[in-house]
C-alpha cells in the first residue's frame, strides 16, 4: 500500500510522490521503518541515511545531517536542514570535511557542533563508498 | 573657436552612451537575479511550512516546555540587532533604508539606557556603523546577493550563542521584506526569544489538521529542543532570501532609472551638439559670404584704382 512522501530541505524539495516505505534513524529510537497506516509520529533524526522506497520498488537513498520525520494520517514528511541524495555526495569534499571536523575535535573534544560535523562527514564518506 | 563646442559635446555623448550600456547590462543582470532569488524563496517555503506544521503538531500534543530560546526577560537591557543589507551599492535606497531603520531602533534603545550588539550582514552595514563609531559584534559578508542555508546556520549559531549566554535579552531582525516586485519595505521583527510553540503554531497557518495522539521520538521535549534551533535558522534564512530578492529588485529599478536618464541626456546633448554644429556651419558660411563680398568690394576698389579702361586705351 502506498502513501504520500515529502522530503523537503530549505533549498529544495528532494522528493515528492507516492511510496511504500520510508526508513529513518531517530535520535534515541534507532532505525524505524514507516509503512502505510503508521500511527501519528514525530521524530528527531540523527545524522543518518534515509531510504525512500518508491511505488515501483526503487529505493532512493539520502544522507541527512539532521531533521525530523513527521507521520500524519496518509503522509510521511521528512524535513531536513541539510540533506543530499547519496549518489550526489562529493566524496572528496566529505573526506575534507571529516578531516577538518576531527581537527576541531582535537582542540575541543566535546564541542557538540564539531561532533555533529564529524558524524555528518563520516556518514557521507560511508555512503559515497557504497553508492 | 568653431567646432570646439561640438567636439566636447560629441565626447560627452560618447561617455554617456558607455554609461548607458553599463547600466543597461546591470539592469538586465539584476532582472534575472530577482527571478532566481524569488524562485529560491519559493523553494524554501515548503520546508518552513512543514516545520511550522510539526510545531503545530507538537503544540497539539501538549509539548510546551521551557527552552533557552523561549526565555523571556522582563526588563530588557541588552538587545542584539541582526541587520541584513547588501555588500554592494548601486541599488537605490535599498541599503540606506534598512540601515536607517536599524539606527533608529538602536538610538531608541540607547535613549532608554539599554545596550546594543550589532550583527552586521553585508559589507554596507559594517561600513556604515563602523564609520559612525558603533561597536560591531560580528560581520558576515560576501553572500548577501545569493545566501545559502549554511550562511543562515552560521549566523544563527552566533545569535543563539549571545542569547544563550545571557549577553543579550532580546534579538531584533532588521531586513527588507519582499512584498512584490514593485514593493519592498524595511521591517524590524522580534527574533528572539521565540514565542511559545503554541503561538508559533497559531501564527504559522500551516496545515491546520493537527492531530493529537502523536508519539514522539525521543520525547516531545527532545523533539522541540532540536526543532526550535532549526526554526530560528529557517526564519533567518527566509529573511536573507527576502533581502537578496529585494536587493536585486531595487538594483533593477535603480539601473532602469539610470538607463532612462542616460537616454534622456543623450537626446538633450545630441540636440545641443546639432545646434552647435549648425551654428558653426552658419558662422562658416557667414564668413565665406562676407569674405567673398569683401573680395568683390576689393576688386571694385582695385578696378577703380587702376582704371583698366583708361589703361587699355
Amino acid at each position: 500500500m502506498s502513501f504520500t512522501i515529502e522530503f523537503v530541505s530549505p533549498e529544495a524539495v528532494l522528493y515528492s510522490g507516492e511510496g511504500t516505505q520510508v526508513i529513518a534513524r531517530t535520535r534515541g529510537g534507532g532505525e524505524i521503518a514507516f509503512l502505510a497506516g503508521h500511527e501519528p509520529f514525530i521524530g528527531s533524526l540523527e545524522p543518518s541515511e534515509v531510504r525512500v522506497t518508491e511505488e515501483a520498488g526503487v529505493v532512493r537513498s539520502f544522507a541527512v545531517r539532521s531533521g525530523f520525520v513527521s507521520v500524519t494520517g496518509a503522509s510521511v514528511t521528512v524535513l531536513s536542514d541539510q540533506a543530499v541524495p547519496s549518489e550526489d555526495i562529493n566524496a572528496d569534499e566529505a573526506r575534507a570535511d571529516l578531516a577538518q571536523a576531527q581537527e576541531e575535535l582535537r582542540s575541543n573534544e566535546h564541542d557538540p557542533y564539531a561532533l555533529q560535523n564529524q558524524r555528518w562527514a563520516q556518514l557521507r564518506v560511508d555512503l559515497s563508498a557504497t553508492a | 573657436m568653431p567646432g570646439g563646442a561640438e567636439r566636447i559635446l560629441r565626447r560627452r555623448i560618447g561617455s554617456v552612451k558607455n554609461t548607458k550600456k553599463i547600466t543597461r547590462a546591470m539592469e538586465l543582470i539584476a532582472a534575472t537575479r530577482v527571478a532566481r532569488a524569488q524562485q529560491r524563496a519559493r523553494a524554501a517555503r515548503p520546508y518552513a511550512e512543514q516545520l511550522t506544521g510539526v510545531i503545530e503538531n507538537l503544540a497539539a500534543g501538549g509539548a510546551d516546555v521551557s527552552h533557552p530560546l523561549l526565555r523571556e526577560v522582563e526588563n530588557v537591557q541588552n538587545v542584539a540587532f541582526v541587520i541584513c543589507a547588501g555588500d554592494r551599492g548601486l541599488a537605490g535606497a535599498y541599503n540606506s533604508s534598512v540601515i536607517r531603520s536599524a539606527e533608529r531602533e538602536i538610538q531608541a534603545l540607547r535613549n532608554e539606557g539599554g545596550d546594543y550588539r550589532i550583527i552586521a550582514i553585508g559589507k554596507k552595514v559594517a561600513d556604515y556603523f563602523t564609520f559612525r563609531g558603533f561597536d560591531i559584534d560580528t560581520t558576515y559578508d560576501g553572500f548577501t546577493d545569493n545566501p545559502s542555508y549554511e550562511n543562515a546556520r552560521e549566523i544563527a549559531r552566533r545569535v543563539r550563542q549571545l542569547f544563550d549566554n545571557g549577553e543579550v535579552d532580546q534579538v531584533e531582525l532588521v531586513f527588507t521584506e519582499f512584498v512584490s516586485l514593485g514593493t519592498q519595505r524595511p521591517v524590524v521583527r522580534r527574533f528572539l526569544p521565540l514565542t511559545s510553540a503554541k503561538t508559533i503554531a497559531d501564527a504559522g497557518g500551516g496545515d491546520a489538521e493537527a492531530l493529537a495522539g502523536f508519539s514522539f521520538e525521543p520525547s516531545p521535549e527532545g523533539v522541540l529542543e532540536d526543532l526550535l534551533p532549526r526554526y530560528v535558522e529557517a526564519r533567518l534564512f527566509a529573511a536573507l532570501l527576502d533581502s537578496a530578492a529585494s536587493e536585486h529588485a531595487n538594483r533593477q529599478r535603480a539601473m532602469k532609472a539610470a538607463t532612462d536618464n542616460a537616454e534622456e541626456l543623450i537626446i538633450k546633448l545630441s540636440r545641443e551638439m546639432n545646434r552647435a554644429r549648425q551654428e558653426s556651419i552658419t558662422t562658416e558660411i557667414m564668413e565665406i559670404v562676407s569674405g567673398a563680398e569683401s573680395l568683390n568690394e576689393d576688386e571694385a576698389i582695385i578696378a577703380d584704382a587702376f582704371d583698366f579702361e583708361s589703361l587699355t586705351n
